[in-house]
């Protein structure tokens, strides 16, 4: 990653780009969990006034998942096999303030059924494989919902699923998402998804940010590289003979990032 | 001429008295230079039609008849110089220890195919790779590229129908779309037949003639890439995938 | 110098341009991040070191390894021109151990020619082959699993003799079941990938997928669980010297001359800790180039 700048508000911030653009790693180190020998430098890194750059490790594991979380794309990978979908719930609780066990999985229910999870007292006691691919990305939301979190970071949460399920998952976290008035960072390749999805997109390339502008205005993106990405994707309703195909100019890779900072 | 006809087919796994069935009941038939797709969300058992036609999968009940041969429990060699497979996931399908040269050679050895030299050259350049990654290692190669060189090891015994199972799902979309255009390219280029195999309207749409529906291994529905594009769907669940593709695209 | 630099460039070539130079360049490379991993390097350079003083031992050595010399009986290490001082007969440690090189070697190369070898066959034929054939194999490699390795030492001691032979053959018999385990566990998982089906698909039959496909796959956990099983092996070979059913008095193998010196481990230490320490280091070595190669041979299959 390469000077990427950006704000984010009560809104929902989309972060788009193709493998090894860094959109992944910009929400990983967000909340500072670049493993050495990968470095972060920043210029500033804050949350809400506070500087998460230099803040100890200490104060950075009460702020993940206490105030930002963050969702993976594969369920089969992100929740843990040995452990039942109530044990992982009821622990990311216990991380972050003290409940008791009743308290705990009474609210972990109650997330259960925010996500539309039909049975919660059933599902409760499941483990991650015995259950379908939406059904553990939506326990993985309500997981990382629980503890209330301001601001949540999606790394391509619907790519693993199905389409018809993909719809319902998304439908579920935009309504977490205004009902808490939370942030949201949407990390995905899918240009036309982030763009109905959310406010603002944030293209990446080479780990810069090649353009910004408002979801509504994606059509008159500017960046051939935006352009390019919009036009190669075959559109079912409007058939071409060829698709496009993405000539990657150099240039872009000298070409500082730019700034999607409000 | 009919390249593909099945019929009843039934695809299972699993011991007698616990069988689970990928595939109920199939019926379909390909013609000769058509490109056919099948949709279907995972588990529907389209991937396990490709698989059984090409002999992987041994517990299959019904009729095949491919490429004018009624296919058996095993499939012959001259079977596979007429019909071939391109798999979904580009770093799984090369062998992580041959270079490009051995890939393409051994299969070109293996169908008797002379002129090896020459034919490497060819089908390299065919796929849109130059000669510069004859003797690369998959690793040193991108996930698009790798693909071409499936695409051009599916090529090396000069068959005449593809089988290609979601052929560019693992690729970024910018990459798909040369790999689409490559794979319109040659079925213009070598009169091929195409059964292939997606989950993404779009590809399929662009690529196409006809599509067959299914879900949960049940054919629920076929229909053409025309009346798929006006959403003309007379089944619910089809109209439901087409909204869902619909709404999640534009 | 500039040839060595095209040397080098020509070797790191991103585009090949034929089949020597790939296989070439991929083993170059290999070399090159077995070589940054220092403690490998070490124990390569341990080994290689032994080995040398294996092989030239009769021009290393200062007196006959065999020859006796009652009136110079335990002398300490320095005295009289023995580097290692001199055992209870007299003999010179120093030649004994350069020559007891030999055989630690020999031992080393015969059981690591016969076992894994003899181990990736019958796993990689049971893992492809599954159902009946899988099942006897594994049976057989079940039976020489259970079988202790200094009983069976002994069982062919009564049998046949002692001698380095004997047990040689002993430890062959019994180290081969583990890399069978490993070898079917790595053809179970291969047999199911892509490539597998895409060679199928052009007509290949079984004994070309187990051989070209499966079997480069297989050695490079082969090669890694050799290096580090050689410790073990050689020490084992070392404990059946001691226990006398190997090497046969007077030959200078090490555990044997373990075995010699434990009278004298109190008043003169060298005598069985001489020795010892050469077990030590060429089992270190072996660990530590173990390691190394592992580095270099498991990443690559990561690195898609």
């Amino acid at each position: 990653m390469r000077g990427i700048s950006f704000t984010l508000g009560k809104e929902r911030l989309g972060i788009v780009g193709e493998s090894g653009s860094g959109k992944s790693m910009t929400g990983r180190a967000a909340l500072r969990l670049i493993r050495p020998p990968g470095m972060i430098e920043a210029d500033r890194l804050e949350m809400h006034g506070e500087d998460i750059l230099h803040a100890p490790e200490k104060r950075m594991r009460q702020l993940r998942g206490g105030r930002v979380s963050m969702i993976m794309q594969d369920p089969k990978f992100s929740l843990n096999p040995v452990m039942t979908v109530g044990q992982q719930m009821v622990e990311a609780l216990h991380a972050h303030g003290k409940y008791s066990r009743n308290e705990a999985r009474q609210r972990a229910l109650a997330m259960l059924d925010e996500v539309a999870i039909r049975d919660p007292e059933r599902v409760y006691g499941l483990y991650p494989h015995e259950v379908s691919g939406g059904m553990g990305q939506r326990i993985m939301i309500a997981m990382m919902l629980l503890p209330n979190p301001e601001i949540l970071i999606a790394d391509e949460p619907t790519s693993a699923l199905d389409v018809s399920v993909q719809l319902q998952v998304l439908d579920i976290m935009d309504k977490l998402v205004r009902e808490r008035g939370m942030g949201l960072i949407f990390i995905s390749h899918d240009l036309n998804l982030v763009a109905k999805f959310c406010d603002r997109i944030v293209i990446m390339y080479a780990g810069r940010i090649v353009e910004t502008c408002a979801a509504g205005e994606l059509k008159n993106a500017k960046h051939p590289y935006t352009v390019g990405l919009l036009n190669s994707v075959p559109d079912l309703e409007n058939p071409r003979e060829r698709l496009e195909v993405l000539k990657r100019d150099p240039a872009w890779i000298e070409t500082p990032s730019v700034s999607a900072r409000v | 001429m009919t390249a593909i006809a099945i019929e009843d087919l039934n695809v299972w796994f699993g011991s007698p008295g616990h069988r689970s069935y990928a595939v109920k009941d199939v019926s379909f038939k390909v013609e000769d230079g058509e490109s056919f797709g099948l949709v279907g969300e995972s588990g529907s058992g389209k991937s396990t039609i490709l698989r059984a036609m090409a002999g992987l999968v041994p517990t299959w009940s019904g009729r095949m008849i491919v490429a004018g041969e009624t296919l058996g429990k095993t499939r012959s060699k001259s079977f596979y110089r007429k019909v071939q497979m391109v798999f979904q996931d580009p770093y799984a399908s090369l062998h992580p220890r041959h270079t490009v040269d051995q890939v393409l050679s051994e299969a070109m050895r293996l169908h008797g195919v002379e002129n090896v030299d020459q034919r490497i050259v060819n089908l390299l350049n065919d796929v849109g790779l130059g000669t510069g990654f004859r003797f690369r290692y998959p690793h040193q190669m991108s996930g698009g590229q790798r693909q071409r060189v499936a695409i051009a090891r599916a090529l090396a015994p000069e068959p005449s129908i593809l089988l290609l199972d979601e052929p560019t799902s693992a690729l970024d979309v910018s990459v798909q779309a040369e790999i689409l255009n490559l794979l319109v390219d040659l079925r213009a280029e070598h009169r091929l037949t195409y059964l292939m195999v997606s989950h993404d309207l779009g590809v399929v749409g662009h690529l196409c003639g006809r599509i067959a529906v299914m879900q949960e291994g049940r054919f629920v529905e076929t229909l053409g890439v025309n009346e798929m594009r006006k959403l003309q769907a007379k089944a619910d669940y089809t109209k439901h995938l087409l909204e869902s593709s619909i709404n999640s695209v534009r | 110098m500039s040839g060595a630099a095209a040397w080098r460039e020509w070797l790191l070539s991103d585009e090949p341009t034929s089949r020597r130079q790939a296989r070439l360049s991929s083993w170059y490379k290999g070399w090159l991040t077995f070589r940054s991993n220092t403690l490998a390097m070490l124990g390569l350079v341990v080994l290689v070191f032994l080995i040398l003083a294996a092989i030239f031992a009769p021009l290393l050595a200062t007196d006959d390894p065999f020859a006796q010399d009652l009136g110079n009986r335990l002398l300490a290490p320095g005295e009289q021109g023995h580097f290692f001082g001199t055992d209870s007969l007299g003999r010179d440690i120093y030649s004994r151990i350069l020559y007891g090189a030999r055989i630690s070697i020999y031992i080393v190369l015969l059981v690591a020619m016969v076992a894994p070898i003899v181990g990736l066959i019958m796993g990689t034929v049971a893992g492809y082959a599954g159902g009946w054939i899988d099942v006897i194999l594994m049976r057989i490699t079940d039976i020489f699993l259970a079988f202790p390795r200094l009983v069976l030492a002994l069982a062919f001691v009564a049998a046949l003799g002692a001698g380095i032979e004997n047990a040689v053959l002993a430890i062959s018999l019994t180290a081969w079941p583990p890399y069978a385990r490993i070898a079917r566990a790595e053809t179970l998982t291969i047999r199911n990938s892509d490539f597998i089906h895409a060679i199928r698909l052009q007509g290949a039959g079984p004994v070309r997928i187990v051989t070209k496909h499966i079997w480069p796959l297989c050695i490079s956990s082969l090669i890694i669980r050799v290096t580090l099983d050689m410790a073990g092996i050689i020490l084992t070979a070392a404990g059946l010297g001691f226990l006398g059913l190997g090497a046969q008095p007077p030959s200078p193998e090490w555990g044997a001359m373990i075995s010699e010196g434990r009278k004298y481990i109190l008043d003169y230490w060298w005598v069985a800790t001489i020795p010892g320490i050469a077990i030590f280091a060429i089992s270190l070595a072996f660990n530590l180039l173990g390691d190394g190669l592992r580095d270099v041979l498991d990443p690559k299959e990561s690195q898609s």
